[in-house]
Protein backbone atom coordinates (compact mmCIF):
# COMPACT_ATOMS: atom_id res chain seq x y z
CA UNK A 1 0.00 0.00 0.00
CA UNK A 2 1.61 3.22 -1.02
CA UNK A 3 1.64 5.99 1.80
CA UNK A 4 0.29 9.50 1.89
CA UNK A 5 2.39 12.61 1.39
CA UNK A 6 4.32 11.73 -1.62
CA UNK A 7 1.56 13.28 -3.62
CA UNK A 8 1.82 17.11 -2.87
CA UNK A 9 -1.38 18.66 -1.86
CA UNK A 10 -0.06 21.15 -4.74
CA UNK A 11 -0.92 19.00 -7.60
CA UNK A 12 -3.86 19.84 -8.69
CA UNK A 13 -3.15 23.14 -10.43
CA UNK A 14 -1.29 20.63 -12.77
CA UNK A 15 -3.47 18.09 -13.09
CA UNK A 16 -6.27 19.54 -15.85
CA UNK A 17 -6.18 19.23 -18.84
CA UNK A 18 -5.93 21.10 -21.59
CA UNK A 19 -7.57 19.95 -25.03
CA UNK A 20 -4.32 20.39 -26.98
CA UNK A 21 -3.11 17.45 -24.12
CA UNK A 22 -6.76 15.26 -24.82
CA UNK A 23 -5.36 15.30 -28.41
CA UNK A 24 -2.11 13.65 -27.68
CA UNK A 25 -3.46 11.35 -24.70
CA UNK A 26 -5.67 9.98 -27.83
CA UNK A 27 -2.86 9.71 -30.03
CA UNK A 28 -1.14 7.80 -27.76
CA UNK A 29 -4.19 5.55 -26.81
CA UNK A 30 -4.17 4.67 -30.45
CA UNK A 31 -0.49 4.32 -31.12
CA UNK A 32 -0.04 1.73 -28.54
CA UNK A 33 -3.01 -0.24 -29.99
CA UNK A 34 -1.86 0.12 -33.14
CA UNK A 35 1.81 -1.14 -32.07
CA UNK A 36 -0.63 -3.90 -30.28
CA UNK A 37 -2.57 -4.91 -33.00
CA UNK A 38 0.50 -5.00 -35.26
CA UNK A 39 3.08 -7.51 -32.28
CA UNK A 40 -0.50 -9.71 -32.69
CA UNK A 41 -0.58 -10.05 -36.44
CA UNK A 42 3.34 -10.42 -36.88
CA UNK A 43 2.97 -13.59 -34.32
CA UNK A 44 5.63 -11.88 -32.03
CA UNK A 45 3.31 -12.84 -29.36
CA UNK A 46 0.69 -14.79 -27.64
CA UNK A 47 -2.06 -11.75 -27.11
CA UNK A 48 -5.63 -11.70 -28.23
CA UNK A 49 -5.67 -9.29 -30.97
CA UNK A 50 -7.41 -5.84 -30.24
CA UNK A 51 -10.26 -7.18 -32.13
CA UNK A 52 -10.90 -10.54 -30.33
CA UNK A 53 -10.60 -8.37 -26.93
CA UNK A 54 -13.02 -5.75 -28.48
CA UNK A 55 -15.91 -8.83 -29.24
CA UNK A 56 -15.34 -10.57 -26.04
CA UNK A 57 -16.08 -6.77 -24.75
CA UNK A 58 -19.50 -6.75 -26.44
CA UNK A 59 -20.36 -10.37 -26.19
CA UNK A 60 -19.78 -9.93 -22.54
CA UNK A 61 -21.38 -6.86 -22.15
CA UNK A 62 -24.79 -7.94 -24.16
CA UNK A 63 -24.68 -10.77 -22.00
CA UNK A 64 -24.63 -8.85 -18.55
CA UNK A 65 -21.82 -10.61 -16.83
CA UNK A 66 -19.72 -7.78 -17.29
CA UNK A 67 -21.88 -5.18 -15.70
CA UNK A 68 -22.84 -7.87 -12.70
CA UNK A 69 -18.59 -7.96 -12.22
CA UNK A 70 -18.15 -4.66 -12.21
CA UNK A 71 -21.16 -3.96 -10.28
CA UNK A 72 -19.97 -6.62 -7.71
CA UNK A 73 -16.83 -4.54 -7.28
CA UNK A 74 -17.32 -1.51 -7.07
CA UNK A 75 -20.00 -2.43 -4.84
CA UNK A 76 -17.44 -3.67 -2.11
CA UNK A 77 -15.23 -0.66 -2.68
CA UNK A 78 -17.52 1.95 -2.12
CA UNK A 79 -19.14 0.72 0.72
CA UNK A 80 -15.67 -0.59 2.09
CA UNK A 81 -13.98 3.16 1.13
CA UNK A 82 -17.03 4.73 2.72
CA UNK A 83 -17.37 3.16 6.34
CA UNK A 84 -13.51 3.32 6.38
CA UNK A 85 -13.54 7.21 5.77
CA UNK A 86 -15.93 8.01 7.36
CA UNK A 87 -14.08 6.65 10.57
CA UNK A 88 -10.73 7.69 9.40
CA UNK A 89 -12.04 11.29 9.81
CA UNK A 90 -12.61 11.63 13.10
CA UNK A 91 -10.33 9.39 14.30
CA UNK A 92 -7.23 11.36 12.23
CA UNK A 93 -9.12 14.70 14.06
CA UNK A 94 -8.94 12.83 17.36
CA UNK A 95 -5.42 12.12 16.97
CA UNK A 96 -4.28 15.40 15.89
CA UNK A 97 -6.20 17.28 18.79
CA UNK A 98 -5.52 15.38 21.79
CA UNK A 99 -2.16 13.99 22.12
CA UNK A 100 -3.69 10.99 24.52
CA UNK A 101 -5.42 9.82 21.61
CA UNK A 102 -2.64 9.99 19.22
CA UNK A 103 -0.19 8.25 21.83
CA UNK A 104 -3.19 5.65 22.38
CA UNK A 105 -4.15 4.96 18.40
CA UNK A 106 -0.81 5.62 16.69
CA UNK A 107 0.90 1.99 17.66
CA UNK A 108 -1.80 0.54 15.62
CA UNK A 109 -2.06 2.42 13.08
CA UNK A 110 1.95 2.30 12.21
CA UNK A 111 1.54 -1.42 12.63
CA UNK A 112 -1.54 -2.28 10.55
CA UNK A 113 -0.20 0.22 7.91
CA UNK A 114 2.89 -1.82 7.56
CA UNK A 115 1.02 -5.19 6.86
CA UNK A 116 -0.41 -5.04 3.63
CA UNK A 117 -3.75 -5.41 3.45
CA UNK A 118 -4.36 -8.62 1.69
CA UNK A 119 -2.49 -10.58 4.16
CA UNK A 120 -5.40 -10.11 6.45
CA UNK A 121 -7.41 -11.90 4.15
CA UNK A 122 -6.91 -15.23 5.18
CA UNK A 123 -7.27 -14.35 8.88
CA UNK A 124 -10.50 -12.29 7.80
CA UNK A 125 -12.06 -15.42 5.73
CA UNK A 126 -11.40 -17.92 9.27
CA UNK A 127 -13.20 -15.76 11.30
CA UNK A 128 -15.66 -13.52 9.07
CA UNK A 129 -16.68 -16.30 6.74
CA UNK A 130 -16.79 -16.39 3.01
CA UNK A 131 -19.55 -13.74 2.18
CA UNK A 132 -18.84 -10.00 1.66
CA UNK A 133 -17.99 -9.29 4.76
CA UNK A 134 -13.83 -10.44 4.74
CA UNK A 135 -13.58 -8.61 1.60
CA UNK A 136 -15.17 -5.11 2.50
CA UNK A 137 -13.52 -5.64 6.03
CA UNK A 138 -10.07 -5.65 3.99
CA UNK A 139 -11.11 -2.91 1.84
CA UNK A 140 -12.35 -0.98 4.90
CA UNK A 141 -8.76 -1.55 6.78
CA UNK A 142 -7.08 0.10 3.27
CA UNK A 143 -9.15 3.07 3.01
CA UNK A 144 -9.25 3.51 6.65
CA UNK A 145 -5.41 3.39 7.03
CA UNK A 146 -5.08 5.92 4.23
CA UNK A 147 -7.18 8.24 5.37
CA UNK A 148 -6.57 8.27 9.05
CA UNK A 149 -3.19 9.18 7.99
CA UNK A 150 -3.39 11.98 5.95
CA UNK A 151 -6.00 13.52 8.21
CA UNK A 152 -3.84 13.20 11.39
CA UNK A 153 -1.27 15.00 9.27
CA UNK A 154 -3.68 17.80 7.98
CA UNK A 155 -4.49 18.55 11.89
CA UNK A 156 -1.10 18.89 12.92
CA UNK A 157 0.17 20.76 10.26
CA UNK A 158 -2.79 23.63 10.32
CA UNK A 159 -0.81 26.85 11.14
CA UNK A 160 -0.75 28.10 14.21
CA UNK A 161 -1.08 31.29 13.21
CA UNK A 162 -4.38 30.59 11.64
CA UNK A 163 -5.47 29.17 15.12
CA UNK A 164 -4.08 32.31 16.96
CA UNK A 165 -5.62 34.74 14.50
CA UNK A 166 -8.90 33.19 15.30
CA UNK A 167 -8.27 32.83 19.30
CA UNK A 168 -7.24 37.06 19.07
CA UNK A 169 -10.61 37.42 17.36
CA UNK A 170 -12.48 35.69 20.96
CA UNK A 171 -12.86 32.26 19.12
CA UNK A 172 -13.90 28.93 21.69
CA UNK A 173 -11.38 25.69 20.68
CA UNK A 174 -14.90 24.72 19.27
CA UNK A 175 -15.20 27.53 16.88
CA UNK A 176 -11.36 26.71 16.05
CA UNK A 177 -11.86 22.90 15.36
CA UNK A 178 -15.05 23.65 12.85
CA UNK A 179 -14.06 27.16 11.39
CA UNK A 180 -9.96 26.53 11.40
CA UNK A 181 -9.16 22.71 11.43
CA UNK A 182 -11.80 21.37 9.24
CA UNK A 183 -10.82 24.02 6.40
CA UNK A 184 -7.49 24.16 6.78
CA UNK A 185 -6.96 20.23 7.12
CA UNK A 186 -9.44 19.56 4.24
CA UNK A 187 -7.07 19.31 0.84
CA UNK A 188 -4.99 16.74 3.43
CA UNK A 189 -8.02 14.83 4.04
CA UNK A 190 -9.10 14.93 0.05
CA UNK A 191 -5.32 13.03 -0.71
CA UNK A 192 -6.02 10.58 2.14
CA UNK A 193 -9.13 9.41 0.49
CA UNK A 194 -7.86 9.69 -3.24
CA UNK A 195 -4.64 7.49 -2.04
CA UNK A 196 -7.68 5.82 -0.15
CA UNK A 197 -9.92 4.69 -2.62
CA UNK A 198 -6.09 3.97 -4.91
CA UNK A 199 -5.37 1.35 -2.55
CA UNK A 200 -9.50 -0.16 -1.47
CA UNK A 201 -9.39 -0.56 -5.86
CA UNK A 202 -6.18 -2.47 -5.69
CA UNK A 203 -7.04 -4.67 -2.49
CA UNK A 204 -10.62 -5.41 -4.06
CA UNK A 205 -9.06 -6.88 -7.32
CA UNK A 206 -6.54 -8.85 -5.77
CA UNK A 207 -9.36 -9.99 -3.13
CA UNK A 208 -11.12 -11.45 -5.54
CA UNK A 209 -7.91 -13.54 -7.11
CA UNK A 210 -8.10 -14.95 -3.82
CA UNK A 211 -11.37 -15.73 -2.84
CA UNK A 212 -14.27 -14.40 -4.23
CA UNK A 213 -17.42 -15.84 -6.40
CA UNK A 214 -17.95 -12.41 -8.37
CA UNK A 215 -16.88 -9.16 -9.41
CA UNK A 216 -13.83 -8.64 -11.93
CA UNK A 217 -10.81 -10.26 -10.12
CA UNK A 218 -13.15 -13.89 -9.66
CA UNK A 219 -13.71 -13.08 -14.17
CA UNK A 220 -10.20 -12.89 -14.39
CA UNK A 221 -9.38 -15.60 -12.31
CA UNK A 222 -11.52 -17.78 -13.91
CA UNK A 223 -10.27 -16.92 -17.20
CA UNK A 224 -6.85 -17.93 -16.50
CA UNK A 225 -8.17 -21.74 -15.18
CA UNK A 226 -9.72 -21.62 -18.97
CA UNK A 227 -6.86 -19.99 -20.66
CA UNK A 228 -9.51 -17.38 -22.08
CA UNK A 229 -6.96 -14.47 -22.75
CA UNK A 230 -9.85 -12.20 -23.97
CA UNK A 231 -11.42 -12.04 -21.22
CA UNK A 232 -8.73 -11.31 -18.95
CA UNK A 233 -8.27 -8.02 -20.68
CA UNK A 234 -11.59 -6.92 -20.46
CA UNK A 235 -11.71 -7.08 -17.22
CA UNK A 236 -8.43 -5.62 -17.22
CA UNK A 237 -9.79 -2.55 -19.17
CA UNK A 238 -12.25 -2.43 -17.15
CA UNK A 239 -10.80 -2.09 -14.04
CA UNK A 240 -8.95 0.59 -15.51
CA UNK A 241 -11.16 2.17 -16.90
CA UNK A 242 -13.52 2.46 -13.30
CA UNK A 243 -10.48 3.15 -11.22
CA UNK A 244 -9.82 6.01 -13.71
CA UNK A 245 -13.57 7.63 -13.33
CA UNK A 246 -13.05 7.07 -9.62
CA UNK A 247 -9.99 8.91 -9.48
CA UNK A 248 -11.32 12.02 -11.61
CA UNK A 249 -14.43 12.06 -9.45
CA UNK A 250 -12.04 12.83 -6.32
CA UNK A 251 -10.00 15.02 -7.96
CA UNK A 252 -13.05 16.97 -8.93
CA UNK A 253 -14.54 17.06 -5.54
CA UNK A 254 -10.99 17.89 -4.42
CA UNK A 255 -11.19 21.02 -6.99
CA UNK A 256 -14.77 21.88 -5.93
CA UNK A 257 -13.92 21.83 -2.28
CA UNK A 258 -10.22 23.62 -2.04
CA UNK A 259 -10.56 25.82 -4.81
CA UNK A 260 -9.35 28.74 -1.97
CA UNK A 261 -6.07 27.29 -2.15
CA UNK A 262 -2.79 28.95 -3.59
CA UNK A 263 -1.56 26.41 -6.14
CA UNK A 264 2.22 26.59 -6.59
CA UNK B 1 -1.93 59.08 38.01
CA UNK B 2 -4.06 57.79 34.92
CA UNK B 3 -4.19 54.47 34.58
CA UNK B 4 -1.98 52.95 32.34
CA UNK B 5 -3.65 50.99 29.06
CA UNK B 6 -0.98 47.80 28.72
CA UNK B 7 1.61 47.58 31.76
CA UNK B 8 4.76 45.49 31.62
CA UNK B 9 5.51 44.86 35.58
CA UNK B 10 8.96 43.23 36.28
CA UNK B 11 7.88 40.94 33.43
CA UNK B 12 10.35 37.66 32.56
CA UNK B 13 9.91 34.59 30.15
CA UNK B 14 11.58 31.43 30.47
CA UNK B 15 11.08 28.70 27.22
CA UNK B 16 12.22 25.45 28.47
CA UNK B 17 13.19 24.54 31.74
CA UNK B 18 16.38 22.56 33.56
CA UNK B 19 19.76 22.82 31.48
CA UNK B 20 17.62 23.84 28.40
CA UNK B 21 16.08 26.91 29.75
CA UNK B 22 16.26 29.58 28.11
CA UNK B 23 15.58 33.65 29.36
CA UNK B 24 13.92 35.43 26.14
CA UNK B 25 12.86 38.32 28.52
CA UNK B 26 14.34 39.70 31.60
CA UNK B 27 13.02 42.29 34.38
CA UNK B 28 10.82 43.90 31.80
CA UNK B 29 9.06 47.03 33.05
CA UNK B 30 7.01 49.70 30.66
CA UNK B 31 3.72 51.32 30.52
CA UNK B 32 1.49 52.15 27.46
CA UNK B 33 -1.03 55.12 28.00
CA UNK B 34 -4.55 55.10 26.39
CA UNK B 35 -4.07 56.33 23.43
CA UNK B 36 -0.73 56.17 23.37
CA UNK B 37 1.50 55.06 19.58
CA UNK B 38 4.20 52.80 20.88
CA UNK B 39 6.74 51.29 18.64
CA UNK B 40 8.75 48.72 19.46
CA UNK B 41 11.98 48.21 17.89
CA UNK B 42 15.26 45.93 18.92
CA UNK B 43 17.82 43.42 17.09
CA UNK B 44 15.81 40.08 15.86
CA UNK B 45 15.04 37.68 19.14
CA UNK B 46 15.11 40.13 21.74
CA UNK B 47 11.71 38.90 22.63
CA UNK B 48 9.30 41.63 20.90
CA UNK B 49 6.77 39.03 19.39
CA UNK B 50 6.95 36.95 22.62
CA UNK B 51 6.31 40.70 24.83
CA UNK B 52 3.39 41.06 22.26
CA UNK B 53 1.84 37.83 22.28
CA UNK B 54 2.06 37.95 26.25
CA UNK B 55 -0.17 41.20 26.04
CA UNK B 56 -2.71 39.29 23.19
CA UNK B 57 -2.98 36.47 25.97
CA UNK B 58 -1.26 34.05 23.17
CA UNK B 59 1.45 33.34 25.55
CA UNK B 60 1.79 33.53 29.65
CA UNK B 61 4.68 35.12 31.30
CA UNK B 62 6.83 33.12 33.29
CA UNK B 63 6.83 36.28 36.22
CA UNK B 64 5.93 39.30 36.78
CA UNK B 65 2.57 41.00 35.80
CA UNK B 66 1.48 42.14 32.57
CA UNK B 67 -1.71 43.94 32.77
CA UNK B 68 -4.55 45.73 30.04
CA UNK B 69 -6.74 48.31 32.06
CA UNK B 70 -4.99 47.47 35.31
CA UNK B 71 -6.25 43.85 34.88
CA UNK B 72 -3.86 40.64 34.17
CA UNK B 73 -4.14 39.18 30.90
CA UNK B 74 -5.22 35.35 31.31
CA UNK B 75 -6.25 34.91 27.78
CA UNK B 76 -7.30 36.60 24.07
CA UNK B 77 -9.99 38.60 23.58
CA UNK B 78 -11.79 40.70 21.28
CA UNK B 79 -10.57 43.80 23.39
CA UNK B 80 -7.32 43.39 21.53
CA UNK B 81 -6.86 43.16 17.72
CA UNK B 82 -3.92 41.38 16.71
CA UNK B 83 -2.43 42.29 13.60
CA UNK B 84 0.44 39.07 12.43
CA UNK B 85 3.10 39.51 10.13
CA UNK B 86 2.32 36.84 7.82
CA UNK B 87 -1.15 38.18 7.43
CA UNK B 88 -3.01 35.49 8.95
CA UNK B 89 -6.32 35.44 6.60
CA UNK B 90 -8.15 32.50 6.78
CA UNK B 91 -7.60 31.32 2.68
CA UNK B 92 -10.77 29.29 2.72
CA UNK B 93 -12.84 32.67 3.54
CA UNK B 94 -13.62 35.12 1.40
CA UNK B 95 -12.66 38.52 2.01
CA UNK B 96 -15.58 39.58 3.56
CA UNK B 97 -15.61 36.64 5.39
CA UNK B 98 -12.52 36.89 6.95
CA UNK B 99 -14.06 40.53 8.29
CA UNK B 100 -17.43 39.03 9.65
CA UNK B 101 -15.31 36.10 11.32
CA UNK B 102 -14.88 37.77 14.26
CA UNK B 103 -18.23 39.44 14.17
CA UNK B 104 -20.25 36.39 13.98
CA UNK B 105 -18.25 35.22 17.35
CA UNK B 106 -19.90 38.22 18.59
CA UNK B 107 -23.02 37.23 17.59
CA UNK B 108 -24.20 39.93 15.31
CA UNK B 109 -27.01 39.80 13.03
CA UNK B 110 -26.16 38.42 9.30
CA UNK B 111 -27.44 41.95 8.58
CA UNK B 112 -25.23 44.21 10.65
CA UNK B 113 -22.22 41.98 10.23
CA UNK B 114 -22.48 42.53 6.72
CA UNK B 115 -22.73 46.46 7.17
CA UNK B 116 -19.84 46.60 9.18
CA UNK B 117 -17.52 44.09 7.04
CA UNK B 118 -18.49 46.46 4.10
CA UNK B 119 -17.79 49.71 6.06
CA UNK B 120 -13.99 48.58 7.23
CA UNK B 121 -13.59 46.86 4.00
CA UNK B 122 -14.33 50.57 2.19
CA UNK B 123 -11.80 52.44 4.66
CA UNK B 124 -8.85 50.14 4.05
CA UNK B 125 -10.11 50.15 -0.23
CA UNK B 126 -11.27 46.61 -0.41
CA UNK B 127 -14.57 47.15 -0.86
CA UNK B 128 -14.55 45.88 -4.77
CA UNK B 129 -12.81 42.60 -3.21
CA UNK B 130 -15.10 41.58 -0.86
CA UNK B 131 -15.75 37.94 -2.71
CA UNK B 132 -12.58 37.60 -3.57
CA UNK B 133 -10.47 34.92 -1.80
CA UNK B 134 -7.08 36.05 -0.32
CA UNK B 135 -5.14 34.13 -2.81
CA UNK B 136 -6.09 37.11 -5.77
CA UNK B 137 -4.94 39.69 -3.61
CA UNK B 138 -1.53 40.94 -3.24
CA UNK B 139 0.75 41.33 0.06
CA UNK B 140 -0.40 45.06 0.85
CA UNK B 141 -3.92 43.97 0.25
CA UNK B 142 -4.07 41.00 2.29
CA UNK B 143 -2.40 42.81 5.40
CA UNK B 144 -5.45 45.67 4.65
CA UNK B 145 -8.06 42.98 4.67
CA UNK B 146 -5.91 41.90 7.95
CA UNK B 147 -6.44 45.01 9.33
CA UNK B 148 -9.91 45.54 8.24
CA UNK B 149 -10.69 42.15 10.11
CA UNK B 150 -9.33 43.36 13.40
CA UNK B 151 -10.86 46.51 13.81
CA UNK B 152 -13.90 45.38 12.36
CA UNK B 153 -14.27 43.63 16.11
CA UNK B 154 -13.22 47.12 17.58
CA UNK B 155 -10.83 46.76 19.66
CA UNK B 156 -9.29 49.14 22.17
CA UNK B 157 -5.82 47.85 21.76
CA UNK B 158 -4.32 47.27 19.00
CA UNK B 159 -1.23 45.06 18.68
CA UNK B 160 0.92 44.76 15.32
CA UNK B 161 4.18 42.32 14.83
CA UNK B 162 6.13 43.77 11.98
CA UNK B 163 2.50 43.99 10.04
CA UNK B 164 4.58 45.87 7.07
CA UNK B 165 7.50 44.31 6.94
CA UNK B 166 6.87 41.70 4.13
CA UNK B 167 5.33 44.81 1.82
CA UNK B 168 7.78 47.50 -0.76
CA UNK B 169 8.32 50.33 0.70
CA UNK B 170 5.36 52.65 -1.05
CA UNK B 171 3.46 50.52 -0.08
CA UNK B 172 4.53 50.76 3.89
CA UNK B 173 4.11 54.48 3.22
CA UNK B 174 0.66 54.45 3.00
CA UNK B 175 -0.35 51.99 5.09
CA UNK B 176 1.58 53.83 8.10
CA UNK B 177 -0.55 56.83 7.21
CA UNK B 178 -3.43 54.66 6.69
CA UNK B 179 -2.97 53.24 10.44
CA UNK B 180 -2.19 57.42 11.55
CA UNK B 181 -5.04 58.73 9.44
CA UNK B 182 -7.51 55.92 11.46
CA UNK B 183 -5.82 56.42 14.85
CA UNK B 184 -6.28 60.47 14.35
CA UNK B 185 -10.18 59.68 14.89
CA UNK B 186 -9.93 56.39 16.94
CA UNK B 187 -7.48 57.47 19.36
CA UNK B 188 -7.08 53.55 20.01
CA UNK B 189 -3.92 52.34 21.98
CA UNK B 190 -1.17 50.69 19.16
CA UNK B 191 1.45 48.65 20.38
CA UNK B 192 3.47 48.22 17.25
CA UNK B 193 6.35 45.95 16.73
CA UNK B 194 9.08 46.76 13.54
CA UNK B 195 12.37 46.38 12.51
CA UNK B 196 12.24 49.70 10.33
CA UNK B 197 13.90 52.36 12.40
CA UNK B 198 12.03 54.91 10.73
CA UNK B 199 8.38 53.76 10.32
CA UNK B 200 9.43 53.44 14.13
CA UNK B 201 9.70 56.82 14.94
CA UNK B 202 7.21 57.91 11.76
CA UNK B 203 4.29 56.65 13.44
CA UNK B 204 5.20 56.82 17.62
CA UNK B 205 4.83 58.76 20.37
CA UNK B 206 7.47 57.03 21.97
CA UNK B 207 9.67 53.98 20.81
CA UNK B 208 10.38 51.38 23.33
CA UNK B 209 14.46 50.06 22.24
CA UNK B 210 15.03 46.16 23.54
CA UNK B 211 18.55 44.56 23.93
CA UNK B 212 18.93 41.19 23.25
CA UNK B 213 20.68 38.75 25.28
CA UNK B 214 18.42 38.44 27.41
CA UNK B 215 15.50 40.20 26.22
CA UNK B 216 15.41 43.81 27.95
CA UNK B 217 14.69 47.40 27.99
CA UNK B 218 17.02 49.61 26.63
CA UNK B 219 15.79 52.94 26.77
CA UNK B 220 12.84 54.36 25.59
CA UNK B 221 12.67 57.42 23.45
CA UNK B 222 10.14 60.41 23.46
CA UNK B 223 9.23 61.66 19.78
CA UNK B 224 8.19 64.57 20.35
CA UNK B 225 6.49 65.44 16.64
CA UNK B 226 3.93 66.80 15.82
CA UNK B 227 0.58 65.02 14.36
CA UNK B 228 -0.65 64.97 11.54
CA UNK B 229 2.69 63.35 10.76
CA UNK B 230 3.28 63.75 6.90
CA UNK B 231 6.11 63.70 4.29
CA UNK B 232 7.27 67.77 5.79
CA UNK B 233 7.46 65.58 8.91
CA UNK B 234 9.36 62.72 8.11
CA UNK B 235 12.23 64.89 5.87
CA UNK B 236 12.32 67.55 8.97
CA UNK B 237 16.04 67.62 10.66
CA UNK B 238 13.98 66.70 14.35
CA UNK B 239 12.67 63.33 12.78
CA UNK B 240 16.23 62.78 11.25
CA UNK B 241 17.50 63.79 14.91
CA UNK B 242 15.27 61.36 16.54
CA UNK B 243 15.72 58.17 14.21
CA UNK B 244 19.60 58.79 14.56
CA UNK B 245 19.09 58.08 18.47
CA UNK B 246 16.85 55.13 17.80
CA UNK B 247 19.30 53.78 15.36
CA UNK B 248 22.29 54.06 18.12
CA UNK B 249 20.17 52.61 20.58
CA UNK B 250 19.53 49.29 19.04
CA UNK B 251 22.89 49.20 17.35
CA UNK B 252 24.67 50.44 20.16
CA UNK B 253 25.49 47.13 21.30
CA UNK B 254 26.42 45.66 18.92
CA UNK B 255 29.26 48.09 17.64
CA UNK B 256 30.48 47.95 20.98
CA UNK B 257 30.69 44.28 21.05
CA UNK B 258 32.45 44.09 17.33
N1 LIG C 1 8.03 28.88 21.67
C1 LIG C 1 9.33 29.13 21.92
N2 LIG C 1 10.12 28.18 22.46
C2 LIG C 1 11.41 28.43 22.73
N3 LIG C 1 12.03 29.59 22.48
C3 LIG C 1 11.31 30.58 21.96
C4 LIG C 1 9.92 30.40 21.64
N4 LIG C 1 9.46 31.56 21.11
C5 LIG C 1 10.50 32.40 21.08
N5 LIG C 1 11.61 31.83 21.60
C6 LIG C 1 12.93 32.45 21.76
O1 LIG C 1 12.74 33.65 22.44
C7 LIG C 1 13.52 34.67 21.89
C8 LIG C 1 12.66 35.85 21.52
O2 LIG C 1 11.81 35.47 20.46
P1 LIG C 1 10.86 36.53 19.76
O3 LIG C 1 10.13 35.80 18.69
O4 LIG C 1 10.05 37.22 20.78
O5 LIG C 1 11.91 37.52 19.12
P2 LIG C 1 11.65 38.84 18.26
O6 LIG C 1 12.21 39.96 18.99
O7 LIG C 1 10.21 38.91 17.90
O8 LIG C 1 12.54 38.52 17.01
P3 LIG C 1 12.27 38.92 15.48
O9 LIG C 1 12.61 40.34 15.36
O10 LIG C 1 13.23 38.05 14.74
O11 LIG C 1 10.85 38.61 15.19
C9 LIG C 1 14.25 34.06 20.71
O12 LIG C 1 15.57 33.78 21.08
C10 LIG C 1 13.51 32.81 20.43
O13 LIG C 1 14.39 31.82 19.97
MG1 LIG D 1 9.11 38.67 16.09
Amino acid sequence: MSVVSDIAVSEPGNRRWAPGNLFWAALSFAGGIGLWWLATVAGFSELPTPWSVLTRLIELGIDGQLWLDMYASLRRVLIGFALGSILAVPVGFLMGWYNIARALIDPWIQFFRVIPPLAIIPLAIVTMGIDETPKIFVIFLAAFLSAVVSTYQGVISVDKTYINAARVLGASDGTIFARVIIPASTPFILVGFRIGLGSAWATVVAAELIAAQSGLGFRMQQAQLYYDLPTIFVSLVAIGILGLIMDRVVVRVEERLTHWQERV
Amino acid sequence: MAEAKISFRNVAKVFGAGANAFTAIQNLTFDIDDGEIVTVVGPSGCGKSTAMNMVAGLMSQSSGEVLVDGKPVSRPGPDRGVIFQQYALFPWMTVRENVEFGLKLQKLGKVERRQRAMHYLGLVGLADFADSYPKTLSGGMKQRCAIARAYAVNPTVLLMDEPFGALDALTRVKLQNQLLETWSKDKRTVMFITHDVDEAVYIAHRVIVLAANPGRLQEIINVDLPFPRDDEVRLSPEFAEIRNRVWRAVYHRDTEAA
